[in-house]
């Protein structure tokens, strides 16, 4: 993983910044500039509630570079409740009570670490809610 | 029809599918592009289109196109590296076959070639995985069977398919490939085997999972009628290659192919006839919940059914709708960007009869159709025989 990439993409991996189409109102994440329901530029920036629930999921066993570490590890995807659908791994919580359906909310983690630069990665995981 | 040209087949040839230890890339193309050579009546193509992968990041090599025409003899002539991910190969016969109808050349070698083992572990399953999207997929640890698995968990809860719903896919193409002398795995596999299959990213299991391997297959393709077989031409009927979102997360239906059915659809309409014609299929199957979305894109079954198709004998040598003839990317084994020109090279044996052990009975129509980026990219090739 190459340091000015991530650093470019910091922002919306720290808080899940998003962007909303201003012509048709849909709300987008990752941001992508042009919306794919319209065609229209899509520039302004959304910030996202982190509230979602479990549309699928995966105990990954056979990890990509700077994912070893953390073998075994839950990737998911999150519908978002504002829409969009989220890629993201699961914290704070064992496979046996993961299931479709089930609310999350995202938090800031270590999402990988690259074992030849030295560099920690952070970006956004979820896990269940922690309710007051 | 689109395009008023006329394509043929003319020759074919591919290596054994495997690990390739002692080979190198430009040994591998050579040997099947030899085969190739010899089974047509072309000595010199025009030009030269390589469908290629993971040379850059694998085996340090950018523009395997030069290399490849270069050490096959051709020094001089066109060439050039097509890459779309798994689909690499079928997307370099695309581009040959629009380089044929622009009228500038008449015939193309085309070639795909991977050498998977010139790395090992994570290096490999990281290199695979650039095929998804790296920012947004790849970045959070998604490997290809992670992706493959959040799209199965959701198919099997969604179409409340039964556990092991999908192994028929699997023993389907072992009991195929077990015939095949150039197969990467030729033992059959039981029900119970794949029952007990470790966990690569779950619910996908190693034997719902294709073998990345080393391998190249090539065929020369020209407009001028040549005989692959005595009294028989293979013809391509019609090509296409349509694109979707590489996250899976961006797309409108996570349980639906749409490149694939809308490049399907274009298709048919190119050969002019409908799935029903279609005698024998070689389709993306490098995890078993991808043949069964593949089967529903291409329209062999309804949305949600395809995995039936293998549970009762369907895509058997002898049922309704062959698939994986030669053991397909599971038990053939899936040799990355050279894929999509092994589903060719098999689809053509099964039109000019010389399948042996694993013909199909009287095959008029055949499909190919290969995947790139988990649908990202769709790539559909329908042959036939004339004369
Ligand atoms: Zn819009």
């Amino acid at each position: 993983m190459q340091v000015p990439r991530n650093w470019r993409l910091q922002k919306q991996r720290y808080s899940l910044i998003g962007e909303v189409c201003e012509h048709c109102g849909v709300k987008l994440f990752p941001p992508r500039d042009v919306c794919p329901e319209c065609s229209h530029g899509a520039q302004t920036l959304y910030q996202f509630t982190g509230m979602g629930n479990i549309h699928s999921f995966s105990q990954v066993f056979d990890p990509p570079n700077g994912h070893i570490e953390n073998t075994p590890f839950i990737v998911a995807l999150i519908q978002l409740e504002e829409g969009p659908m989220v890629t993201a791994q699961l914290t704070d919580i064992d496979i046996e009570h993961v299931e479709i359906g089930m609310e999350v909310e995202m938090v800031t983690r270590k999402m990988s670490d690259d074992g030849t630069e030295g560099m920690i990665i952070y970006g956004y995981k979820f896990r269940p809610p922690i309710v007051d | 029809m689109t395009g008023s040209t006329n394509i043929y087949v003319s020759g074919t040839g591919c290596t054994k599918v495997g690990e390739h230890w002692g080979t190198s890339l430009r040994h591998l193309a050579w040997e099947a592009v030899n085969l190739a050579l010899l089974s047509s009546n072309t000595k010199k193509p025009d030009a030269i289109f390589v469908g290629n992968m993971l040379s850059s990041s694998l085996s340090q090599q950018l523009n395997v196109g030069a290399l490849v025409a270069d050490f096959c003899g051709f020094r001089g002539t066109e060439a050039i590296t097509v890459e779309a991910a798994g689909a690499s190969g079928a997307a370099a016969l695309r581009q040959a076959i629009l380089a044929i109808r622009s009228g500038e050349i008449n015939t193309a070698l085309v070639v795909g070639v991977e050498k998977m083992t010139d790395a090992v572990g994570p290096d490999v399953t990281t290199a695979i995985a650039g095929g998804a999207d790296s920012d947004w997929e790849l970045a959070h640890g998604l490997t290809a069977p992670a992706i493959a698995a959040l799209i199965m968990r959701r198919y099997m809860y969604e179409h409340s398919v039964p556990t092991d719903g999908l192994s028929g896919f699997s023993v389907n193409a072992h009991k195929n490939a077990s015939t095949n002398s150039y197969a990467m795995f030729r033992n059959l596999i039981s029900n119970e085997q794949y029952s007990r299959g470790a966990m690569v990213s779950s619910p996908v299991n190693v034997f719902d999972s294709a073998p990345d391997a080393d391998g190249a297959a090539a065929l020369v393709i020209t407009s001028s009628d040549r005989e692959l077989v005595e009294g028989r031409s293979i013809q391509i009927a019609a090509s296409n290659l349509t694109t979707d979102s590489l996250a899976i997360h961006d797309r409108e239906d996570l349980l639906t192919f749409s490149a694939a059915q809308t490049s399907a659809r274009y298709a048919y309409d190119q050969a002019g006839i409908d799935a029903n014609d279609i005698d024998v299929a070689e389709i993306y199957d490098r995890f078993g919940v991808y043949a069964a979305m593949s089967l529903e894109a291409c329209g062999f079954a309804d949305w949600g059914s395809g995995w039936e198709m293998a549970q009762n004998g369907s895509v058997g040598l002898q049922g309704s709708l062959p698939i994986s003839t030669f053991g397909g990317l599971k038990a053939r084994g899936n040799p990355g960007g050279a894929t999509g020109v092994y589903q060719i090279v098999e689809i053509a044996q099964q039109l000019a009869g010389t399948a042996k052990d694993n013909q199909v009975s009287d095959v008029k129509w055949a499909l190919a159709q290969c995947l790139g980026s988990n649908g990202g990219t769709a790539v559909t090739h329908i042959l036939n025989v004339v004369g």
